[in-house]
């Protein structure tokens, strides 16, 4: 039943989603990606929808993956009702943890915060988040997003490091190196 | 300081969640704004120690906030209405964009594909960035870097069991409770040391 299965992994995407979106990207590769609900290709394409679309990332994949996920998975869940419940479904579910631990749990941490071992998970936390983030950066780089034959390959190299280039060095918001990669494209390819 | 209205919380973060771009951190600022300073619905310190909290909890942040801010404010009610507030807007837009955006149209239309064909590799590049400066911000040194290095391989390799993100994550979190439990135990040691010496 693919509702279940959606619930039970976004319920751990929720669960365990520490260091914010890019790091939630990881998971998310794991539990929806690798079962094939959903192909690489358009998992970078949700990631690049988000980015030029307002709210977080981890909402809009969630409502994204929900909706495409059922008509995936078997042609009679192919009508857009079944997607809007799917979509429904695992937006909600991706924010139930957050909402029960921070209003239970969060009184507890108010008082702790301060606490030596509050801070030292945290701090044990801090440099696996940055392999998650690395992780999902690594994984997105194959042929799907990087083309198969030499000439895109090189192509998409140079475009990838022209916008590696631009995010760390420039002030240039996300949106505008995302349309300008779209531009770029259409040149190009 | 006057009760908030559920509607007008409701709608004060629909606007937020309609309008930012990029999520987090540039939901954070302008919910302060309107929180803090326009509508005065709690102190800035307040507002800090709730972002403390949301911070320091795992999922979204943004809908973190709003779940902080609206239990302040109104309880649970007033949690669900923020936290709807935050969703609805890009639910409702990515919704859209699903139905109609869907993959084949992407890979059957030509200018589509290229445009697609340009973004993806942008795309990790911005995921790659926030690697760099993540690790600059925490001030992760090169004694540690092994660390991410591993992680990062390991789940790349696919392989089973030791490709779930979730173990790392536990991991980190363990390794980081036993060695500060165990620092505060020396201290503790420490002391007591000292004060036998005496």
């Amino acid at each position: 039943m693919i509702y279940l299965r959606l619930i039970w992994s976004y319920l751990k995407i929720g669960f365990f989603g520490f260091g914010g979106g890019y790091a939630m990207l990881a998971l998310i590769e794991n539990e929806i990606v690798t079962p094939g609900w959903i192909t690489q290709q358009t998992f970078t394409d949700i990631v690049a929808i988000s980015q030029m679309t307002p709210g977080p990332i981890g909402i809009n994949s969630a409502t994204y993956i929900g909706y495409v996920a059922p008509q995936v998975s078997s042609p009679a869940l192919a009508s857009p009702l079944w997607g809007i419940l799917g979509a429904l479904l695992c937006t909600l579910v991706v924010v139930l943890p957050s909402f029960i631990l921070v209003r239970y749990a969060g009184h507890y941490i108010m008082r702790h915060r301060d606490s030596a071992v509050i801070k030292g998970i945290f701090t044990g936390l801090r440099p696996v988040i940055i392999g998650l983030i690395a992780s999902a950066a690594l994984i997105l780089m194959n042929e799907q997003n990087f083309g198969s034959t030499t000439p895109d390959i090189i192509k998409s190299v140079i475009l990838s490091a022209a916008g590696l280039a631009l995010v760390l060095f420039t002030k240039i918001h996300p949106i505008y190196i995302i349309i300008g990669a779209g531009i770029a494209g259409l040149i190009l390819f | 300081m006057e009760t908030t209205g559920l509607r007008k919380l409701f709608l004060t973060f629909a606007k937020i969640g309609a309008f930012t771009f990029g999520g987090g951190w540039a939901m954070i600022s302008l919910i302060e704004r309107e929180v803090v300073d326009k509508y005065r619905w709690m102190e800035r310190t307040e507002f800090l120690d709730l972002l403390a909290v949301a911070q320091s909890m795992p999922g979204i942040l943004a809908v973190n906030i709003s779940v902080v801010v609206g239990d302040k404010l109104r309880g649970l009610k007033g949690s669900l209405a923020a936290s709807a507030g935050t969703i609805m807007p890009c639910f409702v837009i990515i919704l859209l964009i699903a139905m109609f955006l869907t993959p084949e149209l992407i890979m059957n239309n030509a200018t589509l594909t290229a445009i697609f064909k340009g973004i993806r590799p942008v795309v990790v590049a911005l995921i790659i960035a926030p690697v760099i400066t993540t690790a600059r911000a925490t001030g992760l040194g090169w004694r540690l870097a092994w660390i991410p290095a591993a992680v990062a391989l390991l789940i790349w390799s696919k392989l089973p069991v030791v490709s779930n993100p979730i173990l790392y994550i536990v991991l980190g979190g363990a390794a980081g409770y036993l060695l500060t439990r165990r620092k505060e135990l020396d201290n503790m040691k420490n002391k007591e040391e000292k004060e036998a010496e005496r």
